[in-house]
Formats: structure tokens, sequence, C-alpha cells
């Protein structure tokens, strides 16, 4: 964890230095939304349950962003064979990216949810509680299974291309118990169990992707 | 080698290496061995196997076939624990260009495990002589500079094995001389050194032993070299037709 820790400093403050990562997924996310909004709110009546689909939508596109441009900077400084050369298991190593990632993408919800809340009409914030946990459990099975990806891909030549055509199929239950946890929310009448099993399924993602991950990052990073 | 069953990592075996990517053979069958205090040279042409023998010895590689032996310690065994002897200078400099030189530095020593990272980032940028540049970025810095950051971070953490691929690559000549003079200091501190260069001038009364490579094979190897540039010529056109 200490790796892990020291990693995620690291990629804080260069991004807070640089704000590439930052600025660009934030600029990318909130232009998405807007889109929708141009597009689908007619006459200042926003299409029933669409909120929850593009909150989604507008997170991951812009974690596929945040996820190439992670390695991408590790890669031109050949920074990620130092990381590798750490005296720690390189399971580490994924912790501290894969944080990293989770980190970003939290402080673009934080922008994202009010926009869509106030463009949609919906009710994002009637359940804080249960939208943080739908939203922490949901971009963190994504970003742990982008994060291995964007890993993998980092030598690749064609790796932007290849990081979504591998990442969306496999994050497919992500986005689906994402999008259907969220519009629960929505509902006039809060249905809990339906929001329960929706973030049961999320973290069922979880613990499977991560452990994955962890698993694998050793061998994927070595050959 | 063990002493009392504590591991004494006092030289660095390559026991017929192979290592294949694919099809194609990076390195085949390569055998030598670095002693501490003494500084070997990997010498070869372009894509003759020196920097895959180098990733393969910082244990970013594993070999295909054969085995590295790290004292008495093989590759297979604590190989985390093992990185925490080795020090790398690559081609490229393994420094984050947005970081100044002081948080470059603190960031891998504390990577290392040394208990005050900030003290150990200060001395060490007294030994590149930036102690005055401690808080400049590094992409604001001369290759040479950069270089001098990149070889203090490979050694902070006070390495047995360190590996150096071109490290003379880029440098005025008062950073090479200070760099030579770095790598005897190494030697004399019982070190063992291995460095990949195409720079036979400045490798030639440097290295204590040299390993000829071409097209990943190993075609010549000599202790206390002399007259590098003939053997180079000679040994590297053998063969050819």
């Amino acid at each position: 964890m200490r790796l892990a820790w020291l990693i995620l400093r690291k990629d804080l403050t260069v991004e807070v230095r640089s704000g590439e990562i930052a600025y660009t997924t934030l600029f990318f996310a909130v232009a998405c939304v807007l889109i929708f909004a141009f597009a689908l709110v007619r006459e200042g009546k926003p299409p029933e349950d669409g909120a929850a689909g593009i909150l989604w939508i507008a997170v991951m596109l812009a974690g596929n962003l945040a996820l190439g441009r992670a390695f991408e900077r590790e890669r031109q400084a050949e920074t990620l064979r130092a990381l590798l050369l750490a005296p720690a298991p390189r399971p580490a190593v994924y912790l501290g990216k894969l944080l990293g990632i989770v980190v970003l993408l939290a402080a673009a919800e934080v922008l994202l949810v009010p926009l869509v809340a106030l463009l949609f009409q919906a009710r994002l914030l009637a359940h804080p509680i249960w939208l943080t946990a739908i939203l922490a459990a949901g971009t963190t099975g994504f970003a742990a299974v982008g994060t291995l990806f964007a890993a993998m891909l980092v030598r690749a030549r064609s790796r932007d291309v290849l990081l979504p055509v591998l990442l969306y199929p496999i994050t497919v239950p992500v986005i689906i118990a994402g999008v259907r946890g969220t519009a629960a929310l929505l509902q006039p009448e809060l249905e809990v169990d339906i929001v329960r099993f929706w973030l049961a399924l999320l973290i069922a993602f979880d613990a499977v992707f991560v452990t994955l991950s962890l698993w694998t990052f050793e061998a994927v990073m070595t050959d | 080698m063990t002493a009392g069953g504590r591991w004494v990592f006092d030289r660095v075996t390559v026991e017929d290496v192979s290592r294949h990517f694919g099809r194609r053979r990076a390195v085949s069958r390569v055998t030598f061995q670095a002693s501490q205090g003494q500084i070997l040279g990997l010498l070869g042409p372009n894509g003759a196997g020196k920097s895959t023998l180098l990733s393969l010895l910082a244990t970013l590689l594993r070999p295909t076939s054969g085995a590295i032996r790290y004292g008495t310690l093989d590759l297979r065994h604590a190989e985390g624990a093992l990185r925490a002897h080795i020090g790398v200078l690559g081609h490229d400099l393994f420094l984050y260009p947005e970081l100044t030189a002081r948080e470059n530095l603190a960031f891998f020593a504390a990577l290392y495990g040394l208990r005050d990272a900030n003290a150990a980032a200060r001395a060490a940028l007294d030994r590149a002589g930036l102690g005055d540049r401690a808080d400049d970025i590094v992409s604001s810095f001369s290759r040479g500079m950069r270089q001098r950051v990149a070889l203090e971070r490979a050694l902070i953490h006070q390495p047995r094995l360190v590996l150096l691929d071109e490290p003379f690559t880029g440098l005025d000549d008062a950073s090479t001389v200070a760099l030579v003079k770095r790598l005897r200091g190494l030697r004399e501190e019982g070190a063992i050194v291995v460095l990949a260069t195409h720079d036979l001038d400045l490798a030639e009364g440097l290295l204590d032993a040299a390993v000829f490579l071409r097209d990943g094979r190993m075609v010549h190897s000599a202790t206390q070299p002399a007259a590098l540039r003939s053997t180079y010529r000679t040994v590297m056109t053998k063969g050819q037709a």
C-alpha cells in the first residue's frame, strides 16, 4: 500500500502541475453532457430516465481518455520501467495507477452530477449516499479493467484504438448496472431493493476484476 | 559466497542466457560474469542485444532459457528484494519532467524505502552539483543536467549492481568527465557496474572487462581489455562474408 500511495501522490502532484488529464477529461465530459442536452432536451423537457444513461456515458468516455493519457505519461519518459524496478510487489504499481484514475474520475463526477441534474431536471442529488455508492463502485470497476488494459497496451502502436475496443465490451455489466442503479434513484419512490441489487452487482464486478488484475499485472508487465 | 547463511551479492553471473521475442532471438546463449569492484562493458553495434541483456539483468525481462544469478541468488527467487540492490540508468532517463529535481529524487528514494527520502534527495543533488537547481522542474534542465539527476536517481539507494545503457550519449566534455569519475568511484566502493556503450574511446581505460555482442550472440570477451577499437573491428567483422 505504501508504494501505491506514493504513486498516487506523485500522479496527483504531476496532474496539479500540468493539469493535462484533468482539464481534457473534464472538458470532454462537460462537452459530452452539453451535446446530449442540446440534442435531447426539447422545449425544456428532457427524456424520461435519460439522465442516468448520459451521466454514465460521459463518465465512461472521459475515463477512456484519462486511462490512455495516464499511461502515455509513464511511457514517454519510460518511467513505467522505473516503477517496475522498485523493490515492491508489482501489483502495487497497478493499485497506485488505479487509485489515480479513480480520483480523477471522481473529480469529473463531482462536476458532472450537478450539471446533468440541472440540464436534465433529474433528482440525482435526492439520495446522495446511494448515488455516491453506485458511482464509486461503478467507477472502480471501470477503472480496474481500464488500468490493466491501458498498462498492457502501453507499448502497442495502436493503443488508442485498442483500448476502447477491449474496454467497453468487458465493462458492459458495469455500464448496465451503473445506469440501472442510477435510474432507480431517479424514481419518485425509492426502491431500495433494486438499488441494492445493482450496487451488489457492481461490488461483485469490482471484487472479481480488481483481484484478477492484481493477480495478472506482474506477468503482464514482466514480459 | 554466503556468510553464515546470509546472501552476499558479490557478483552477477549470466549463464547460457537466451531471450526470444516471438521468433526473433534478441539474446542467444550468452555467458559472462561481473564481480564487485569491476566495470564490465557490453559492446556491440545497434541490435546486438545490449539493452535486452541489461533489461534481463534488471529483472524487467525474464530469460527464455538459461539463468542469471545474483551472488548465490537466482533471479526466480526474491525478485522484489533483489531489485532493492539494482540501480538502472536507461537510455531514457526515467525522470518525471513535470516534477522538480528534488521531487523526482525524493519520490524514487521513497520508492526504495529510504527512511528520510528528502535528506537522501538533498545529498544526491549535492553529489550531482545541482543543489542550487533543486526546485527547478526537470524539463527546464539541459540533457547533461538531466543525465546527472538520472544517475543520482539510479544510485540513490546505493545499489550493488549498477546497470547503465549508453550513459555517455548527449553529454558534453565536463559531464562526461564527471560521469567517468563517478563510475570509478562506484568501482572503488565495490559496486558491480555493467554498462552498454558505443563509445569505445571512453570505454578504453574505464572497463575492467568487456563482452562483445553481435546479433544477440557473444562473439568475444576480454578482461582488462586494451586496444578496444581494433579488437572491436576484428571481432565484429570475423565470420561476416
